[in-house]
């Protein structure tokens, strides 16, 4: 038989001493969320170069490439969508009903796989960067 | 029974694409990851390379396929993220409106792009 539970208010972050894994899996997949929209707006922006021309867009890009900053966040980015893909098939597999009992080790798994994938990506985006 | 806290409609056709544009992002958002920053390095791009890649038919409709979900899944997430803050009456309705009309501008674009780098446009 399953209990009540009286969650209080979610959305009011100034509890976040009080948060547990799964509350953090879902402020994590939201603030993942907002940063891949957003990205994808700008990635759009940016590669409509292309319509202008095939040299602008070359141009533009590459030079994109040539800043240490712009490949910093591209590991950021790739921790962002690593962590939303891993957290969204945690998800879809608790919608499927199962693994529930155990959200909050798969939220950690999440994680600690998030980590490891970003930090294995580094040389490959930092190549050729300095 | 279980009691229920998510503040999605399960009844929704929304609350079911969510998912399903979720499960098709999963393989392709990693698929795109990897073709273009592992086997190809975002630094040598040209649009040359992105021209062969983009004539290609199957890769064309995968990637606008990609576009239309990724907006649809974003946008509605970020409807729901504010309906989940407390957003809703006329308030609710002119966010829906700008998000939609914002999507639809970007799925627009992203296709006028697309077609630009098969060269053929």
């Amino acid at each position: 038989m399953s209990q009540s539970h009286n969650r209080g208010l979610i959305e009011d972050f100034g509890r976040w001493r009080e948060f547990a894994p799964g509350m953090w899996a879902w402020i994590f997949h939201k603030f993942t969320g907002w940063v891949l929209i957003g990205y994808l707006f700008t990635h759009v922006a940016v590669l409509s170069t292309a319509i202008s021309g095939p040299q602008l867009y070359t141009t533009t890009l590459r030079s994109l490439e040539s800043l240490l900053l712009v490949r910093v966040l591209e590991v950021g980015l790739l921790a962002v969508a690593t962590f939303h893909i891993m957290n969204g098939i945690r998800l879809l597999f608790i919608d499927l009903g199962v693994g529930l009992e155990s959200q909050d080790k798969s939220f950690y798994a999440s994680l600690v796989l998030t980590g490891a994938i970003a930090v294995a990506s580094v040389p490959t985006f930092l190549s050729g960067a300095f | 029974m279980a009691e229920r806290y998510s503040s999605f409609d399960r009844r929704g056709w929304a609350w079911f694409l969510q998912r399903l544009t979720a499960a098709f992002l999963v393989i392709v958002l990693a698929f795109h990851f990897m073709l273009l920053h592992f086997v190809n390095h975002a630094y040598e791009i040209t649009f040359l390379g992105s021209q062969a890649r983009m004539s290609q038919v199957g890769y064309f409709v995968t990637m606008v396929l990609f576009l239309v979900t990724a907006t649809f899944h974003g946008v509605n997430g970020v409807f729901n993220a504010l309906v989940n803050q407390g957003l809703k009456g006329t308030q609710k309705k002119v966010v829906l409106g700008v998000l939609a009309i914002a999507g639809v501008g970007l799925v627009v674009q992203g296709i006028r792009l697309a077609l630009a780098m098969t060269g053929l446009v």
